[in-house]
């Protein structure tokens, strides 16, 4: 870990402005990804903002019916609450199926959503990886990559975001909101907010240097039989093989977003009108540019068979 | 004192306190946070420097230049110690790689410096401004692909080669045959508690806390290594958060903070981080197994053959999967071979039931396969092919061979006859359900282990001996043993482990730990029944230890009153004759598992287990069967998720941290069962014991693996079995 500065932000704009101020600054919260990669100098921040107190902890409704987020809302608070257990059940159930109780606990809404990829190699610093030392390669490319993803990777990167909750958001159309350098808020829709790889891997949401999430808006509720499926290894405490956020409607039309394929929450809004014909012919369109390796291949297939199980479950 | 006849009666046979779930003695010191491990022994030194290991960023090849300047100058630098500076190394009897590396690097994450420090972050941070210039050599690092480069190498007590009768011959004539391949893959030992060391110099000696399994080994390699007399050095070990054969040895951790006391004048402490023990450490080597069975039409096995290959570091050890099929079950014709292959990985050595532990993964799955074949239940199968004699030396007996009782109790007690013996059958909610079992079976073997025992005129016996304690309850079976033998309560009994200031033990390895240490502490006991009963006038072997007196006759007198002012001191070894050579001795068991295997996505979580286990004595039924059911859940996760799994092109395993080499969590384990047979085992020890902690992990696999067929018809023989192994093979869901 290298030596850094600290300081704790009274208010969302001043540690915006703060950060842009700062050559290397970045935002601390719950510090559950950020403070182990400092410790590998995977991250090496010269100055840290704490921005635990800036009273962004709050869950409101919003005038259309929805919910905000505050952006420092633990994720164990989120997962239980009452209005999100009840209209946004894909979002509790992520959540809950994410880390491990200490972890929740810890871990906000705005840092789930900006934590970084598990990829092995971005971990071990003695490998080349584009994401964490650009040009100088990608190690899973030819490698170990049974974890990594399938679809909208690049020559530079195949690493997968790691989250739960931000497929659930993604299946949900949450809403972003920031307040950049300058103190103007924006709103960036959450399928624009995680990047592909392409040539920047380093670069993964459409943050700009020094902008600050505030909150995440749910919209108003759309109802539905609201499934969140992960598949591991193990049975908790494991990142996704493949995972499925799905809203099921009465008459069968949905939304359905995928984890643990992509660099971002994987959802082809076209391919949801497949769903009527069953989880094969979604999947076919959902994966259709597919570039799997001869690790990760049957993640395809997991994802057909995964889907199709959520299906039923929403039928039954 | 020489145990060289069976066991006849003795006082431990009184059962009062030996046999008895007695609580863990160190239970509430770890509870507690009371236990201090070696990082923390800031009782003993106020103020140590700390060091960071750095590791080799490549696998083979060799350090062009190392750059310390920045380091050097980084705050709080002490010391930095490399190969150039360390002065002559010599290698230990029991590791293969070097531990401190350069110019030459055998291994990834090999140690190539360590950084002292006055704290951890400093040492960190410096460790990271070391500039290392490598020159990459080819390596290898494929075990597959060098397989047939392997040589005949000798497993642990036995040759590289074995034969008896004619195995082709019978195979080839066999009406029923199975000519199957396993693989197991590296394994990594993933105790709680790193590699950890605290290292103080005074004058020419060293004294080392640390976390090690085998004091006296490790004394010996370390004085080695240093090129100092063994009797300079002192080890100090009195807990350890885990080992599972990894802390057999002297690690880099150890050396390296004697290296670093030394060249920083001050004591010094180091722990491997985490994502450093997976290379930098030991594990065990992945295996390609292939089994050839061949029987009559009711089932009777004419030939059994067992190839095993591995890899390791030039001058390593092969693993030695083929053990168990050269004692488990009967056949006139039957060979093993054994072959080695050098690999570039970081060095393979033991871990858990090193040998039977992957050997039993593939051979207790052809079994299963073999059965099939024959239309057999699994069990009646192996019932048919039992055998009470060593069946290479057929004039040779085991000691006591009840694996069949194991197997049907546990058939009983699982409903084992409820099981539909054709796969896929059986479903659950969205679960395919099925049931499997698997033999269990581990070598007995004892250790020579002595003890020192002190009597005082409280009443207080302290026994002293450098027998470890690594989680397995050996604090608590000592004082047992003490207790029964003195005629004494357990609060009467202070027990001082993992000292090499105290009398040579067994240490814990191998399953050995708890039978011969007690053994140890029995023979101490019996010299001090001895001088207690001379100090008195009584005929030793005429009085009675019991209640705090001792009695002879119708004379009663205190214990305590026995020892005097001055207190009785004896001290004595127990050491083991040939009853090993002429009785085979072994552990064995059934286990028996239920798995669900999800009908669309083929995850498999096990639903339930059981394990029946023949150990002879049980010490402690509850400190055994914490052995068992952690063995147990040590096999599932051999069975379902752990893999080191190798860059075969940088030559590393790459999931170097928890996050990547998954264990099994709470929720994987959801019901264990575990039933010890009623039994002693005369010609094993006077303790009438055995080992359990390694048996309960011999054969878990293969259970899961045979639940997993029995659930899905889907024969996987590659570990672990991942659902990715299945998903293609499955039937399609609706």
């Amino acid at each position: 870990m290298r030596s850094f500065t600290y300081e704790r932000a009274n208010s969302p704009a001043e540690a915006a402005a703060a950060a842009a101020r700062k050559q290397g600054a970045k935002f601390i919260a719950g510090g559950t990804n950020l403070l182990d990669l400092m410790k590998l100098e995977i991250e090496t921040p010269a100055h840290l903002i704490d921005v635990n107190r800036l009273g962004l902890d709050k869950i409101e409704p919003t005038a259309d019916g929805g919910l905000r987020v505050g952006a420092l809302v633990r994720n164990t608070d989120l997962a239980a609450d009452e209005r999100v257990r009840r209209d946004y059940g894909v979002l509790s159930r992520a959540l809950l199926a994410g880390a491990s109780g200490q972890l929740r606990n810890k871990a906000t809404t705005a840092g789930n959503l900006l934590q970084r990829t598990r990829c092995p190699y971005f971990y071990d610093t003695n490998q080349p990886c584009n994401k964490r030392q650009p040009g100088s390669g990608c190690a899973a490319i030819g490698g170990v990559s049974r974890q990594h993803a399938v679809i909208g990777a690049s020559e530079a990167c195949i690493a997968t975001h790691p989250s739960d909750m931000a497929v659930a958001m993604r299946a949900l159309d949450a809403t972003v909101e920031t307040i950049q350098a300058d103190g103007a808020a924006r709103k960036i829709p959450i399928a624009e907010f995680h990047r592909l790889p392409g040539s920047t891997p380093e670069v993964e949401t459409s943050l700009a240097p020094g902008e600050l999430i505030t909150a995440v808006t749910l919209p108003k509720p759309v109802g539905g039989k609201q499934i969140y499926r992960k598949v591991r290894d193990r049975a908790s405490y494991a990142f996704a093989l493949v995972s499925v956020a799905a809203i099921v409607q009465r008459d069968g039309s949905g939304r359905v977003a995928l984890g643990g394929v992509a660099h971002k929450p994987w959802r082809v809004e076209a391919a949801e009108a497949e769903l009527p014909r069953g989880a094969k012919a979604v999947t076919a369109r959902l994966l259709a540019d597919a570039k799997p390796t001869h690790e990760n291949a049957f993640k395809l297939l997991l994802a057909e068979r995964t889907l199709g199980a959520v299906l039923a479950e929403a039928r039954g | 004192m020489k145990f060289e006849t069976p066991a006849t009666t003795n006082p431990i046979d009184q059962l009062k306190i030996i046999g008895k779930p007695a609580d863990r003695i160190d239970g509430p010191f770890k509870t507690t946070g009371t236990a201090p491990y070696a990082y923390e022994r800031h009782d003993n030194i106020a103020n140590p420097a700390c060091g960071y290991v750095v590791g080799s960023a490549i696998a083979k090849g060799r350090i062009a230049s190392m750059d310390l300047t920045a380091a050097k100058t980084a705050s709080g630098v002490l010391a930095i110690v490399t190969a150039d500076n360390a002065g002559k190394l010599a290698k230990g009897n029991f590791n293969f790689a070097t531990l401190l590396g350069g110019p030459e690097i055998e291994h990834y994450h090999q140690a190539i410096a360590l950084v002292v420090a006055e704290t951890f972050e400093q040492a960190r941070a410096a460790a990271q401004l070391v500039r290392v210039d490598y020159v990459k050599a080819d390596g290898a690092f494929d075990l597959a692909a060098v397989k047939d480069s392997g040589k005949p190498a000798r497993i642990t007590g036995g040759p590289a080669d074995t034969a008896v009768g004619d195995f082709a011959g019978a195979f080839a004539a066999a009406p029923v045959q199975l000519d199957a391949t396993y693989t197991t893959p590296d394994h990594a030992h993933a105790m709680m508690e790193p590699h950890a060391s605290m290292a103080a110099w005074d004058g020419d000696k060293l004294i080392v806390w640390t976390s090690n399994q085998m004091i006296d080994w490790s004394v010996g390699d370390l004085a080695k290594t240093l090129g100092m007399p063994k009797d300079k050095v002192r080890l100090i070990s009195p807990f350890i958060g885990g080992g599972f054969g990894g802390k057999l040895w002297v690690r880099a951790d150890a050396m390296l903070a004697a290296l670093g006391a030394r060249a920083a004048g001050r004591p010094v402490k180091v722990a491997l981080t985490r994502p450093m023990m997976f290379n930098n450490t030991v594990h065990r080597p992945a295996t390609i197994q292939r089994i050839r069975i061949g029987a009559t039409r009711d089932g009777k096995i004419t030939a059994i053959g067992h190839e095993g290959w591995s890899g390791n570091l030039p001058g390593g050890k092969p693993e030695a999967a083929v053990q168990a099929t050269r004692l488990l079950y009967a056949g006139a014709n039957r060979m093993t071979a054994t072959r080695l292959a050098v690999l570039d990985l970081p060095e393979g050595n033991a871990m858990r039931a090193p040998g039977e532990a992957p050997g039993m993964m593939a051979l207790e799955i052809a079994i299963d396969e073999m059965a099939e074949k024959l239309g057999l239940d699994p069990i009646e199968f192996r019932i048919l092919n039992d055998t009470q004699v060593d069946p290479e030396k057929p004039e040779r007996a085991f000691s006591h061979r009840p694996l069949i009782a194991c197997m049907g109790l546990g058939a009983n007690r699982f409903d084992w006859s409820k099981r539909n013996p054709r796969p896929g059958q059986v479903r659950d909610g969205r679960s395919l359900v099925g049931i499997g079992m698997a033999a269990a079976f581990r070598n007995n073997p004892v250790m020579k282990s002595g003890a020192r025992v002190r009597l005082d005129n409280r009443g207080v016996v302290v026994v002293e001996t450098d027998m470890t304690d690594i989680g397995t309850g050996t604090y608590t079976i000592i004082a047992q043993t003490a207790a029964e033998m003195m005629g004494l309560p357990l609060d009467k009994i202070i027990v001082r482990l993992g000292d090499s200031a105290f009398p040579v033990s067994a240490g814990s390895g191998g399953q050995w730990g708890a039978n011969s240490s007690t053994s140890g502490v029995y023979a101490a006991c019996v010299k001090l029944r001895e001088a207690v009963a001379q100090k008195l006038g009584f005929n030793s072997t005429e009085a009675d230890f019991a209640d705090g007196q001792v009695r002879s006759g119708n004379r009663s007198v205190p214990l305590a009153q026995a020892a005097g002012e001055n207190g009785i001191v004896a001290e004595d070894v127990m050491e083991f004759g040939d009853l090993g050579k002429k009785y085979q001795q072994s552990t064995f068991g059934a286990h028996f598992v239920e798995v669900g295997v999800d009908a669309a996505t083929a995850e498999i979580r096990v639903r339930r287990m059981l394990a029946v286990c023949a150990a002879g004595r049980i010490l402690n039924p509850k400190s055994a069967r914490s052995q068992v059911i952690g063995a147990m859940t040590m096999g599932a996760g051999a069975a379902l998720m752990e893999e080191l799994t190798v860059d075969k092109r940088a030559g590393f395993f790459v999931n170097h941290d928890l996050a990547g080499y998954e264990v099994p969590v709470h929720a994987d384990i959801p019901h264990q069962d575990v039933i010890f047979l009623d039994e002693t085992d005369p010609m094993s020890s006077p303790m009438k014991a055995k080992g359990v902690g390694e048996l309960g992990i011999c054969g878990v696999g293969a259970a899961i693996a045979n639940a997993i067929y029995n659930a899905t018809g889907v024969r996987v023989r590659d570990y672990p079995i991942t659902l990715d192994k299945l998903l293609a093979r499955l039937p399609e869901v609706a």
